[in-house]
Parts: structure tokens; sequence; C-alpha cells
């Protein structure tokens, strides 16, 4: 598996979601946003948590505005796999690859805490590696995480089992508990939790190993 | 030229931090504040001539979110 993980200004997961992705045996790149291209063979791009250009205007708005987010979405229209976690997710919605936006949590307080998650399908290669309705123990830190779709796109999403996750104990506020979402061809996943910090022992907990690890065998060639 | 662009929330998506302002204005003992919404004000400062097309197009492809938020552009001359 070659992964690329994008670094923009401001972006402070790049480091944590490359480690990840080694871990699970990637050679991975890291890719400055104005990059033009991805690296030859890129399989997977992963988007970091962060604060890209200090979330001016609106989170991820900016990045995705980036150079290499052209490149991001081409290699997306080709059904390549893309992650997109925190920051990631937001920049994901503002491309356009995922629906829906991500607003400030309703109670307005940047949350920072372990949270728990559902396991909503397994049809992914991001999340074949668990059981349908799998509780995982995952941290978020975020202050706009509340993820809102309008009724049309949430019976879309629902009609096409492309809710990755929903929160046990909702947060932020989503809409329908919402954590996570796949793309139409279940290759492109925007979360607000961070899998990648959920990778060691010495994180408190090791529920996203496998996430990158079934990345890591079940990738099929775009 | 200047051009100002009103960014505001749709009706009906949820503005906590409007909310937060109304209750905010409640405490204060301000009575009768039915609903706040909040947006954004950005003024661009664009060479003359520039088209309200391309104030759009700028509005569409970045300055708002369109799936949740309108904008409103104003030529202030």
């Amino acid at each position: 598996m070659r992964a690329a993980v994008i670094v923009f200004p401001g972006s402070n997961c790049d480091r944590d979601l490359a480690v990840a992705f080694e871990r699970a045996g990637a050679d991975v790149t890291m890719v400055w946003h104005k990059d033009d291209h991805l690296p030859e063979g890129t399989d997977i791009v992963g988007i970091p948590g962060g604060f890209s250009f200090g979330d001016y205007l609106r989170c991820g708005a900016i990045a995705a505005k980036s150079p290499i987010s052209r490149s991001v979405a081409a290699h997306a229209g080709r059904g390549g796999y893309v992650l997109g976690v925190c920051n990631g997710f937001q920049v994901l919605t503002e491309t356009g690859l995922l629906p829906g936006a991500l607003m400030r949590n309703s109670n307005l307080k940047f949350i920072c805490k372990p949270v728990e998650l559902i396991v909503e399908t397994t049809d992914s290669a991001f999340t074949g590696g668990y059981q349908k309705g799998q509780g995982l123990t995952v941290p978020v830190a975020h202050h706009d995480g509340n993820y809102q779709v309008d009724e049309a796109t949430l019976a879309q999403l629902r009609a096409e089992d492309r809710i990755a996750f929903t929160y046990a104990d909702n947060p932020n506020g989503s809409t329908a508990d919402i954590a996570g979402v796949l793309s139409a061809n279940r290759r492109v996943l925007g979360m607000m939790p961070h899998p990648e910090r959920a990778v060691d022992a010495a994180h408190g907990g090791t529920d996203g190993v496998a996430m990158f690890r079934s990345l890591a065998e079940g990738l099929v060639s775009a | 030229m200047k051009v100002r662009v009103d960014v505001m929330l749709k009706t009906g998506v949820l503005d906590p931090q409007g909310e937060a302002v109304r209750h905010a204005l409640g405490s204060l003992g301000f009575e009768g504040v039915g609903k706040v919404r909040q947006g954004k004000v950005i003024e661009l400062d664009v060479a003359e001539g520039t088209s309200e097309d391309t104030i759009r197009d700028m509005c569409e492809k970045l300055l708002a979110n369109t799936v949740i938020e309108n904008y409103a552009i104003e030529v202030l001359g």
C-alpha cells in the first residue's frame, strides 16, 4: 500500500496519520499542499487533522482550494482511496467529495475526549476489519464536528449504507449521530474521530488498528 | 470598486452561535429577542468593472459554502 499524507500549513496530525499507515505496512510519502500532483502509484491519500490555514473563512475551506486538492479530487475520481480525519473530513466536504457540512459543535465547546463509536457498515475497505454494531473507543478533538446534512441526503446515505460510524453518545449535535460517512463508491471516508490516535497501547487504546490493517489488506487498484 | 458580500446560514440550518447570543441577550435582561442568526460580512476591493458574475463565482467557489450558506452581493461603488 502506497499512502500519501497531505500536509497543509496548520496540519498537526500528519505525522500521527503517517505512523498509523506505516505500522500497517504502507510506504508513506508526505505531500506539501503546494505540490500539484500525488506520488506515482498512490493507493490512498490521507488528509490529516489539524487547523489548516488557521480555520480561516470556514474549517477546511482554504485547504480545499490548495493545488494538491485538485489532484486529490482527480485521484478520488479515478476510484482512488481517500481517508480524511477531523480537519481532513472538513476538507472533504468543502471539496464536495463527501456530502454535508461540519458546523460548530452544538454546545459551542471544543471537545477533546475518547468517545464510543458504533460501526454501522463493514462494507468498505476502511471498516471491513470490524463487526457491524461493534463499539470502538476512539478520541475526538474538534470544535466544528457537528455534521449536518439535509433530509434527502440523509435518506440517500442510509439507503446506500454509507454511514460508516455513529456516536454512541452524540457529543457535538451531528445529524443522526453521524461520525463518519463514505462516498458513493465507498472509497472515500471522512470521519471526525481520530483512528490514528488509537493504534498503540500508549495511546490508551488500539481500536483504530483494524482500520489501517484492513486498508493494507483490502485495497483494490484504482 | 468596493463590494460587500453577506454570508448567512440558510434558513433551517441550526445556528448554535446565534442561539448562544440569543441566550446571552436574554440573560442581560433584553426581552423579546425571538431569534438570532449570526453570519459574516466580507468586504472586497476589486478592479473597476469586475462583473457581478465574477463576484458570484467567487462566492460559489470560496466565500460561501452553498451547502449550508446563502450569500448576498452588494456593490458599494
